[in-house]
């Protein structure tokens, strides 16, 4: 993953917040004003009815397990999976600290936060 | 306007290359475009579109078509990843019904076996949106197309067993091709005890890496009318794409299902009415999601519909990947809709081998899914006819 702070080509100036956000632990969402729905990944312009009047919210800070995979050959194995948020979006995260044999659909998570490659990115572990 | 009747595929090579060491991208192009011009009884000079998508070297098409000799006045480069081939026929076909070429030649290669470079990657320099989000959990093919099969088990209570009979019946017809990279025969225990992967889906579960290529000549009817050559026309054409929609995720589905509704309203045609269908099989999941999602059966019915058989030529009712398919032949340049067009049409032509041939097969699909199942791809149909 490129870091936007020494990547002068991918600055993306619209995404500060987010990353600011995710040095202090938090999880920044887009709340669009004008349709009402929340996306993710975020984006400056509303996916669902491309209004520019998109704002940040904080999510709560837990999730459901929507999918999941664990990549046996990879050294150590790691668990990728989509979690849905209460606040409405599923993403794209990392399941951590936790039996890799014990990941399950459904299972309730919560939101921590990794450095990978420089940057503090949202994982989730069991609750 | 319809594309229904416009166009006829005339040629089609698939490279006998499985590893390619010591001939570049460009040349496999250029060996499998002189092939399929041979087969269709056509020449360079009466080329006049020309289509290809991200594996092509350099400016891509600008490339290709100087190195190729080619004259064109007709050139389309979209790339959907591994659909992209079934994409440019029903392109070709609109561009042949608009008058705009007669002649399309539509040509893939690539060598991931030998380690060149990756195909359809974008330069570094220019990072994908989803990448900050997306690339710190390193998503990967296994990884994306596991969590898709996940998740129909969780739904639909689909079992790896279910998905190993799709293995199990490419490797029915594997048997039958010289080559294909995996002949032996195996059964569902070899499936679900070979080492997990990525879970759900065992190593067996995936397809093969190989380096090759193919391409396929478009031609217009009365173009057609004049080569001596079993005549293959398009009945039908669809293309979608599909992707995480702003975190409204839905694994259970592809594209698939609007690409395939459109084909077949623009064919005419019924579902069972399909004599054979090529498949992309990247993995057995890929498979099974398209089955559904073409029509074959409902939602979450794929398990049952491909166990027991029910794929295997001469046995079950939905031939399936007669060549062995990606899972156990060839997957060129980890782009699979090329070949799946080419063993469509060989088995219309009645020119697959005789032990996997499927009886009168007058009506056969091919469907490809191209990208990344678990995020974006896209999805693309087409349904020919042999008159
Ligand atoms: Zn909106």
């Amino acid at each position: 993953m490129a870091d936007p702070k020494n990547d002068a080509f991918n600055a993306d100036t619209a995404l500060e917040p987010y990353w600011t956000a995710a040095r202090e632990g938090k999880l920044l969402l887009k709340h669009c004003r004008a349709c009402g729905k929340t996306h993710y990944y975020p984006r400056p312009i509303c996916p669902f009815c491309m209004s520019a009047d998109t704002e940040w919210r904080t999510a709560s800070g837990t999730g459901i397990i929507y999918s999941w995979s664990v990549e046996r050959r990879a050294t150590p194995p790691f668990a990728i999976a989509y979690v849905t948020l209460p606040e409405g979006p599923t993403m794209l995260s990392a399941i951590v600290d936790c039996d890799l044999d014990a990941i399950a659909v459904g299972q309730k998570v919560a939101l921590a936060f990794e450095t990978r490659d420089g940057q503090p990115v949202p994982v989730f572990r069991p609750r | 306007m319809s594309i229904k009747g416009k166009a006829y595929i005339a040629g089609v090579y698939e490279h006998p290359t499985r590893k390619a060491e010591g001939i570049p991208i460009a040349q496999l192009h250029a060996e499998v475009a002189k092939g399929a011009l041979e087969d269709a009884g056509l020449s360079l000079r009466d080329v006049d579109g020309y289509f290809c998508a991200g594996d092509a070297p350099g400016l891509g098409g600008l490339s290709m078509v100087e190195y190729l000799g080619l004259q064109v006045g007709h050139i389309d480069t979209t790339e959907t990843g591994g659909s992209s081939y079934l994409v440019h026929v029903s392109h070709a076909a609109q561009a042949i019904a608009m008058g705009k070429c007669k002649v399309a030649l539509i040509t893939l290669a690539g060598k991931p076996r030998t380690g060149g470079a990756q195909p359809g990657r974008a330069p570094l320099s220019a990072q994908p949106p989803d990448a900050p989000f997306e690339a710190p959990f390193k998503p990967s093919v296994l990884n994306l197309y596991a969590m898709c099969a996940r998740r129909h088990m969780h739904e639909f209570g689909t079992t790896p067993e279910q998905l190993a009979w799709i293995k199990v019946a490419a490797s029915q017809h594997a048997q039958h091709n010289p080559r294909a990279m995996l002949r032996e025969v195996v059964t569902v225990e070899d499936v679900v005890n070979s080492p997990i992967v990525a879970d759900p889906l065992h190593r067996l579960d995936c397809c093969v890496i190989s380096d090759g290529g193919g391409a396929l000549v478009v031609v217009a009817p009365e173009i057609a009318e004049k080569l001596n050559r079993p005549k293959v026309r398009i009945l039908g054409a669809g293309e979608a794409i599909k992707h995480p929609r702003g975190g409204e995720v839905d694994l259970t589905y592809s594209a698939g299902v609007w690409s395939a509704a459109r084909a077949f309203e623009e064919a005419g045609i019924r579902r069972e009415d399909i004599k054979y269908a090529s498949l992309y099989d990247s993995f057995t999941i890929t498979v099974l999601m398209q089955i559904e999602d073409i029509g074959f059966c409902g939602k979450g019915a794929g398990g049952r519909f491909v166990a027991d058989g029910n794929l295997i030529s001469g046995v079950g009712k939905l031939p399936f990947n007669t060549d062995g398919g990606g899972l156990c032949n060839n997957h060129p340049g980890n782009r699979g809709g090329m070949t799946k067009v080419i063993e469509a049409v060989r088995q219309l032509r009645g020119e697959a081998h005789p032990a996997v041939q499927v009886r009168n097969c007058d009506l056969a699909l091919a469907h490809g899914t191209g990208g990344l199942l678990g995020t974006r791809h896209g999805s693309a149909t087409l349904i020919m006819e042999r008159t």
